[in-house]
């Protein structure tokens, strides 16, 4: 793995996926060293900012070098995110974090859940493991607000797709894990991201169905590099680095074995 | 051109310091800066026994900074003496250890463990952590308090010892010369300010603690302010930070009489700010034709 590094991106395109969720295309080296479930920090150029913002990486291209990032718009800071145009340049570190663990997929029923804007790392994760990996089969099921169903064609091409929408409009009224029931989804292996009660859900789900979960976590974060102890989870086990019961959410993780956190 | 100051009898290479909490032990940051590069690295606080710090959230930004109630979250001094110090040793720089405690007997511990250690060139004592119960800023708000732990630290250390100040009291001269009085060697300021921010959509505090330290520019002209004011009331060295994003708000801590100057909340925003400010001051020296750094020590009276 390459060294970590801030550089400046080029923006290569942006559009609105639903509303306030904005698909954003970089051109930078970094794309290079990307992989599912990583994320970069981006910085807003407002002055008054000072911290980077998390921001899932939902796919890259490592030959053309461009990253694309799908974020909901949540502050101030994603709101000039927005406003960035095609020859743009923006600031970025990374690559951060440690992605999914594709490697414990091979051979097995893998089953993806996402919510909200959890959704779209998990892109990345599905192409990876239809083009690269090795499981047995793919499932997903995917949870939003409503109708707008962003992403949704795109998993399509890379295993069968469960879409749970709260107001019912797509697929099951209700939650993910409602409509994993409702489809009795078997699955070895889980690979989730999304807010922390469906995380919750998903680890009870995996428990049931004797599935491993790997979970993505999200939490407030400042240097993102693992330095300032500010994005700390909560793990069963004393941790190798702090010495205490916390894990570093940007640097050992963002994704972690749901059996190793108290949730 | 000369750029090394000295603080206590320790010669640091350039005046740029990393502030305690902000860089880790230096490994996080070495995949950003050459370690060589700097004057020194200032460690996450360490205490006698690992702490597990505050609830989550512990940071927040607010308008040209941040807030963090980490809690000094640390895995204990005897971790950092076999895996961080020696870390350390293979880069030319010089090692400060910060050390935190709840009790004078913690800090005493610590120090007492640390006394052998030859990659450590010197020990800054946190007594103006505002985000722990117990220990911390209990020490660094009453001047005889601090006055009395100064003391007790002073006798079991053998490497000279920099008292870190809070700036959440009244009189900072009144803090400064009790950390002289008590024979500290060195002090540095600012620790962070005691702010607070509100989600006013969840109706909740923003952080876990409910307050936090401030730290990040929007700090600096107290932080300059305050380094003027103790740098005018005692003779031993100050150690300027709060705010410093660039080498010109570094010299302005120095010409308002810091010796050392270190990054804190900015290493967030830009891990090769130590490495600018280290470039930025150099050639601001050859721009002026400076040839001696410690001719802005305090230059501005």
């Amino acid at each position: 793995m390459s060294k970590k590094k801030k550089i400046s991106a080029e923006v290569i395109s942006q559009s609105s996926l639903a509303e306030g969720i904005m698909d954003l295309r970089l051109k930078t080296d970094l794309a290079e060293d990307a992989g599912p479930g990583q994320f970069i920090g981006i910085y807003p150029s407002n002055r008054s900012t000072l911290l980077p913002r998390p921001i899932s990486i939902c796919g890259y291209d490592k030959t053309e070098k461009t990253l694309r990032i799908v974020y909901r718009i949540a502050g101030s800071g994603t709101a000039e995110f927005a406003l960035y145009r095609p020859g743009d340049c923006v600031d970025i570190l990374g690559i951060l974090g440690n992605g999914f663990p594709v490697d414990k997929a091979s051979g097995k029923k893998v089953l993806i859940i996402g919510g909200g804007i959890g959704v779209p790392p998990l892109l990345g994760l599905a192409k990876e493991l239809k083009e690269n990996g090795c499981a047995a089969e793919i499932s997903m099921v995917m949870g939003y607000r409503n109708s707008e169903t962003f992403l949704s064609d795109e998993f399509e091409k890379y295993g069968k797709l469960y879409i749970a929408t709260e107001d019912g409009s797509v697929g099951t009224k209700g939650n993910v894990i409602d409509a994993c029931r409702e489809n009795k989804i078997e699955a070895d292996v889980i690979f989730s991201c999304g807010p922390m009660p469906m995380l919750r859900g998903v680890a009870a789900y995996a428990k049931e169905i004797s599935a491993k979960a790997y979970i993505s976590l999200e939490e407030r974060m400042a240097c993102g590099v693992g330095a300032c102890l500010g994005c700390i989870c909560k793990t069963k086990n004393v941790d190798d680095h702090s010495h205490v019961n916390n894990a570093r959410i940007c640097t050992d993780g963002p994704v972690f074995d749901a059996d190793e956190l108290e949730l | 051109m000369n750029t090394s100051v000295n603080i206590s009898g320790v010669t640091f290479k350039n005046p740029v310091m990393t502030a305690s909490g902000t860089f880790g032990s230096g490994m996080e940051y070495a995949e950003f800066v050459d370690l060589n590069r700097l004057g020194a690295v200032v460690t996450k606080g360490v205490a006698s026994v690992p702490w597990p710090g505050n609830p989550t959230p512990r940071v927040a930004e607010v308008y040209g900074g941040m807030l963090n109630a980490i809690g000094l979250q640390n895995p204990g001094v005897d971790v950092m003496i076999e895996r961080d110090l020696p870390f350390l040793k293979d880069f030319d720089t010089k090692v400060i250890v910060n050390v935190c405690g709840k009790s004078t007997q913690d800090y005493v511990d610590v120090v007492d463990k640390l006394a052998d250690q030859d990659g450590v060139h010197m020990l800054e004592i946190n007594v103006s952590c505002p985000n722990v119960k117990e220990g911390g800023i209990a020490f660094g708000q009453d001047p005889k308090a601090l006055f009395e732990i100064t003391k007790e630290i002073k006798n079991h250390a053998k490497q000279p010892i920099i008292m870190k100040l809070s700036p959440n009291v009244t009189s900072i001269a009144e803090m400064a010369k009790a950390a002289e009085a008590a024979g500290s060697d060195a002090i540095s300021l600012i620790n962070t300010i005691t702010g607070m921010k509100i989600d006013i959509y969840k109706k909740t505090f923003a952080i876990a603690n409910k307050t936090g330290g401030l730290s990040g520019p929007a700090i600096k002209p107290v932080a300059v302010r305050m380094v003027y004011e103790a740098s005018h009331a005692v003779k031993i060295p100050v150690i300027g930070m709060g705010g410093i994003a660039n080498a010109e708000d570094a010299i302005e801590f120095m010409l308002a009489g810091a010796t050392g100057v270190a990054v804190g909340a900015m290493n967030f925003h830009d891990p090769y700010t130590t490495l600018n400010v280290v470039e930025g001051i150099e050639r601001y020296m050859r721009e002026q034709g400076i040839s001696d750094i410690n001719d802005l020590i305090g230059a501005v009276d």
